[in-house]
């Protein structure tokens, strides 16, 4: 192709870019001349390069298009939003030529005269002296034919799109269009009076060039420029880093002045690889602009912070999502003119596009006012597509439901439109943001409208990452992905727990799954590395040189060997996944030069690149991604994460419990709620013995009984014996198991059969049918008179003598869990699960010992229900009323008082509920 | 003549007879010659980062001007005993399909200048792992020395 042809294709690309924006602006400012002489001018630099270049099919076009540009300009024809989508019709068109001359060198042949003849018409109108209503009758006809046969507009565009879009993205390719300062201009266009342009006279100028010099550079260039840099950078830090350790001053002074012009060279070669992002949202407007006539919407679209600068590379990987996204604010979230009126809004919607940094990251917003995200659409398409279950979905908050829409295959456009509908969208969005290490995040409120919320890095070749230890190695960990550091030593309140080998850390009332990175890297145990370093370090203890992180190590092996508890957890958060990884050492935060592996190292998917330190060490920079992948097992799911993210939710909601799952017996999964199990262990086979009639085993000084999970149950002939030991005052039982398999959180909701000994019922967890198995009854097992030790003395077994207690609680779970274990000590128990219930109880006459009441309920609560109950009306006044409650701050204990309750007690907490239950009762009997 | 003429005569020479200069090392006793051109340093044991998850004929990574050499245990590459290993070892540094590798020898043995006519095809009988990585053999006075095809050692990993 011939060169000037090339040049010529550039320039006309880049004007079209620019000419889309320009008319757009255009049809809101109809009376800004200099934007109309603008426009006009480009315009007519392209009809003029194609008359030169003898590209007469473009030239023809560009030229009708000039004319009615020229009426524009002149002021003797009124910028209607009919002329424009002529206009830009006519620009469509340009550009689909341009793009086959692109590939194939020449014009294609193809007719314009139809758009030509209606450009002309235009044209041609006021001439002729006709009124406006004349020309629209003429034109109307016209240009909806015309945009039939074009398909959407959005097609073409797309096509153009397609077209345009590689030049920027090839980056080496000789069209690059980078450092041209253009953005500036466009700007200013839209800020409609630069003031050189303002001085210039329209017809004098034919290339209206911007006033600052600039050049167009190859970009593979740069890119060079930035690596080579990237390498002085490491190596000046070397050179600082020797001379701190030596006395030499005459390397100070020059080594300052390296230091100084080495910064100053890297922020200019990082300079020019930045671009405003406004280069990015060029399309933008002109994309809301066709939505909205298509549509038949009034958008209004607002960009704030265009020139917010970030690397062109990752410039070029949010454009596509930033695209789809504002499409979506568009077609989605904007309304239709009469519904919005109906919801008394403004006719016209918002959609504010606004960029920004942040503490490190650039912050992309996009809001709009329209209806926000429909609950529950997205919530039947969750059914539909069989992610959730209506019930899974009637216990998420709103925010996580709201996150589905970033599933792949979710689409709630009602319709698939050209624009949007797909159903590939969110997914493919949240999927290139994380790619460059950014994030997603997403609120909305239905009838409000909803904002989406992008944190992106501001440059993928510079990370800050914070440089942690583990096994005696170090690693390199991006920071974006680090939620929080948790410290865990025996001073501090976190502590690692187990379930069978699984560590878990509680951080704020919810679970964290924890991984070992050590495990993951599979790296040597630290003891072994440590006495090796020990080792290392008498033979060179002499040496001065050994810097602080040896000495550091030096001082603490002992410690850590003793308790290797003694680590630090850093949370990551990756994607919809939250989880911990151990680690034993953390050190500062550095910027690093993320450098590629080579290709021997590309196959493991934990490392996303390596770099050298300051000291001139190499260190493997860890993919938080990767890591996430390798960590993705079943306790990972979104779903978990998604608890865990949303704890907060989650907290209110007493519902929500930790069960541990385990096997025994038959194999069918058995479960107990974790909060009455005191330890979890492993007992040497060898150790439990037969004392008569029952298995015992020596545990911390004293025989615990030992009880099969049922009289089916095979023990392990050798090994370890799983063992669940509960607790109770100073006594203590085993309950044997086959497998302890996991911790489940999950709402508890258990459907009583009472016909098994030992299980108080089965629930659904995950999907799962799990038997919850009743402490209660093995305890009894264990010691016959577990539950008596106090009681039975005044309360016998003795159906005669048992105590009538009402239990009023909204969950059955605790329903289920206190019924067995009252029955157990001796009371006959009625179980209702709300005041109501109880009240007509009360009314029919029905007759307690005691009533036990929850405080959380729906509806009435149990301050209200004690209320009532105490009313000197009541049947039931002086019946002993005890609260139940989650909740024991000392002035819930106040309020419960002041209410009537007797006694306020913990949940959980069964030994107290039992001793009140006694004593309450024992003083009302004293009393009567 | 100079010592440049003499350079320059014996660059000419090589060029004209096919001779390939080569940097004799050992490993396990045995001997490899690696062609001087290929190679980009020499390097006396120097700080290696771990790499962990890696084979584990990948020793670590280091630090080389500024570039990061993975370094490569050619002993256990080519999967042999670990008798005759040094305590301290030498480094060559190759470049392949753009990355840097540093090859870990036990000694560096001599540089030589030997026509490309004299060299042999491998026996047939020649260990797998070693036939795999040679370019041919040299009869050299009492000792056999392996041609060390760098491409197909690093390409093979």
């Amino acid at each position: 192709m011939d060169d000037l042809v090339e040049e010529f294709l550039v320039e006309t690309s880049d004007s079209l870019n620019e000419l889309d924006v320009d008319i757009v602006n255009l049809e809101q400012n109809p009376n800004d001349s200099e934007l109309i002489g603008k426009i006009f001018r480009l315009v007519h630099t392209i009809k003029g390069t194609c008359g030169f270049l003898s590209l007469p099919r473009l030239e023809k076009v560009a030229h009708h298009s000039e004319n009615v540009l020229g009426r524009f300009r002149d002021k003797d024809l009124e910028v209607t939003p009919e002329y424009v989508t002529l206009i830009l019709n006519a620009f469509d068109r340009i550009k689909e030529i341009v793009s086959v001359i692109e590939e194939t060198g020449s014009e294609p042949d193809e007719d314009d005269a139809e758009l030509i003849a209606r450009l002309d018409v235009v044209f041609e109108l006021g001439k002729e002296g006709q009124t406006e209503d004349v020309i629209d009758d003429d034109i109307f006809p016209v240009m909806v034919t015309q945009d039939d046969e074009e398909d959407e507009p959005q097609e073409t565009e797309k096509a153009s799109e397609d077209v345009f879009e590689p030049i920027p993205v090839e980056g080496a390719d000789l069209k690059t269009t980078e450092t041209e300062p253009e953005p500036e201009e466009v700007t200013e266009g839209r800020a409609m009076a630069p003031v050189e342009e303002a001085k210039v006279d329209e017809s004098a100028k034919k290339v209206q060039k911007p006033v600052t010099q600039s050049l167009r550079v190859n970009v593979q260039v740069l890119e060079d420029l930035m690596t080579m840099v990237s390498e002085l950078v490491l190596t000046r830090n070397q050179l600082l880093q020797l001379s701190r350790t030596q006395q030499n001053t005459d390397l100070a002074a020059p080594l300052q002045n390296l230091n100084q012009v080495v910064s100053e060279l890297q922020e200019g070669v990082m300079k020019t690889r930045m671009q405003p992002i406004g280069n990015a949202w060029q399309k933008l407007p002109r994309i809301v602009r066709d939505l909205s006539v298509d549509l038949g919407k009034k958008i209004n679209f607002e960009m704030q912070g265009e020139e917010t600068e970030l690397d062109r590379q990752v410039l070029e990987m949010i454009k596509d999502p930033l695209t789809h996204m504002v499409r979506n604010s568009g077609d989605h979230g904007v309304e239709m003119p009469e519904e919005r009126l109906a919801a008394g809004k403004p006719e016209e919607g918002h959609i504010l596009l606004n960029a920004f940094h942040e503490g490190g990251h650039i912050i992309i917003e996009i809001s709009d006012d329209g209806k926000g995200l429909p609950l529950d659409r997205i919530k039947q398409k969750a059914i539909d597509n069989d992610i959730y279950t209506a019930e899974e979905l009637d216990e998420m908050p709103d925010q996580q439901i709201q996150q589905l829409i970033f599933h792949a295959g979710f689409s709630t456009a009602e319709k698939v439109t050209s624009v949007s509908g797909r159903g590939v969208g969110m997914d493919v969005v949240r999927t290139n943001i994380e790619k460059i290490g950014g994030a997603v995040e997403l609120s909305s409120k239905e009838g409000k409208g909803s904002t989406f919320r992008i944190k992106i890095p501001l440059t993928l070749a510079i990370v800050s990452a914070l440089l942690i230890e583990v096994a005696g190695e170090k690693f390199a960990l991006p920071q974006i992905n680090v939620q929080e550091l948790v410290r865990i030593s025996n001073e501090t309140v976190h502590s690692i727990e187990t379930i069978k080998d699984t560590p878990v850390l509680r951080l704020r009332d919810s679970l964290l799954p924890l991984v070992s990175l050590q495990d993951l890297l599979k790296l040597e145990d630290v003891e072994a590395v440590e006495e090796e370093l020990e080792k290392v370090l008498s033979e060179e203890s002499a040496d001065k040189e050994s810097d602080n992180v040896i000495e550091i190590t030096k001082e603490e092996p002992k410690a850590e060997m003793e308790d290797s508890s003694n680590c630090y957890v850093i949370v990551l958060h990756v994607g919809s996944h939250t989880f911990g990884i151990m680690v034993d050492k953390v050190f500062d935060t550095e910027e690093i030069v993320v450098k590629p592996v080579s290709e021997i190292l590309k196959d493991i998917p934990l490392y996303s690149g390596n770099t050298i330190l300051g000291d001139g060490s190499v260190i493997m920079i860890l993919d938080p991604n990767g890591i996430a992948t390798a960590v993705g097992d079943a306790s990972l799911s979104d779903k978990d994460a998604g608890d865990y993210h949303d704890e907060d939710e989650k907290r209110d909601q007493e519902k929500m419990m930790s069960l541990l799952a385990f096997s025994a017996g038959n194999g069918a999964p058995l479960a107990v709620p974790l909060s009455l199990i005191s330890r979890l262990e492993e007992i040497k086979v060898g150790d439990i013995e037969l004392s008569g009639g029952q298995l015992v085993v020596q545990y911390r000084d004293k025989l615990m009984p030992l009880i099969p999970f049922d009289e089916n149950f095979k023990m392990k002939e050798e090994g370890r014996q799983a063992v669940l030991v509960f607790s109770d005052r100073d006594r203590s039982m085993g309950l044997l198991v086959d497998n302890i398999v996991d911790i489940v959180e999950t709402d508890v909701d258990i459907q009583l059969e009472g016909d098994e000994n030992g299980l108080l019922g089965s629930a659904i967890v995950n999907d799962q049918a799990m038997d919850i198995i009743d402490v209660g009854y093995y305890m009894s097992l264990a010691y016959a008179d577990w539950f008596n030790v106090e009681v039975q003395t005044s309360f016998g077994h003795d159906g005669s003598l048992e105590k009538r207690i009402l239990l009023v609680d909204d969950s059955s779970f605790f329903r289920n869990m206190l019924t067995p274990i009252l029955s157990v000590s001796g009371y006959q128990v009625v179980a209702v699960d709300n005041p109501f219930e109880a009240l007509e109880l009360c009314s029919s006459g029905k007759i307690f010992d005691m009533i036990i009441s929850d405080i959380e309920m729906p509806e009435m609560d149990g301050f209200e229900f004690a209320e009532k109950i105490k009313d000197n009306d009541s049947a039931w006044k002086d019946t002993p009323l005890v609260a139940l409650s989650s909740h024991a701050a000392p002035e819930d204990f106040e309020r419960g008082q002041d209410a009537g309750f007797n006694e306020y007690i913990t949940k959980f907490d069964r030994d107290s509920l039992l001793k009140s239950i006694e004593e309450t009762l024992s003083k009302k009997e004293n009393v009567a | 003549m100079t010592d440049q003429q003499v350079a320059v005569a014996g660059n000419e020479a090589r060029q004209q007879k096919n001779m390939v200069e080569y940097l004799l090392v050992t490993v396990e006793k045995q001997l490899f010659g690696v062609p001087v051109l290929q190679i980009q340093d020499v390097l006396q044991e120097q700080k290696v980062t771990k790499v962990p998850l890696a084979k584990e004929y990948i020793h670590g990574s280091l630090n080389l001007r500024g570039r990061i050499v993975t370094v490569i245990d050619v002993r256990k590459k080519l999967h042999m005993t670990e008798e005759g290993k040094k305590d301290r070892s030498m480094s060559v540094v190759v470049e392949h399909d753009g990355d840097l590798y540093s090859l870990m020898v036990d000694e560096i043995a001599d540089v030589m200048v030997l026509p490309k006519s004299e060299q042999e095809k491998n026996p047939v009988t020649l260990d797998q792992h070693l036939s795999d990585v040679s370019s041919g053999i040299y009869q050299l006075d009492g000792q056999l020395m392996v041609v060390l095809n760098v491409s197909a050692l690093l390409s093979g990993i």
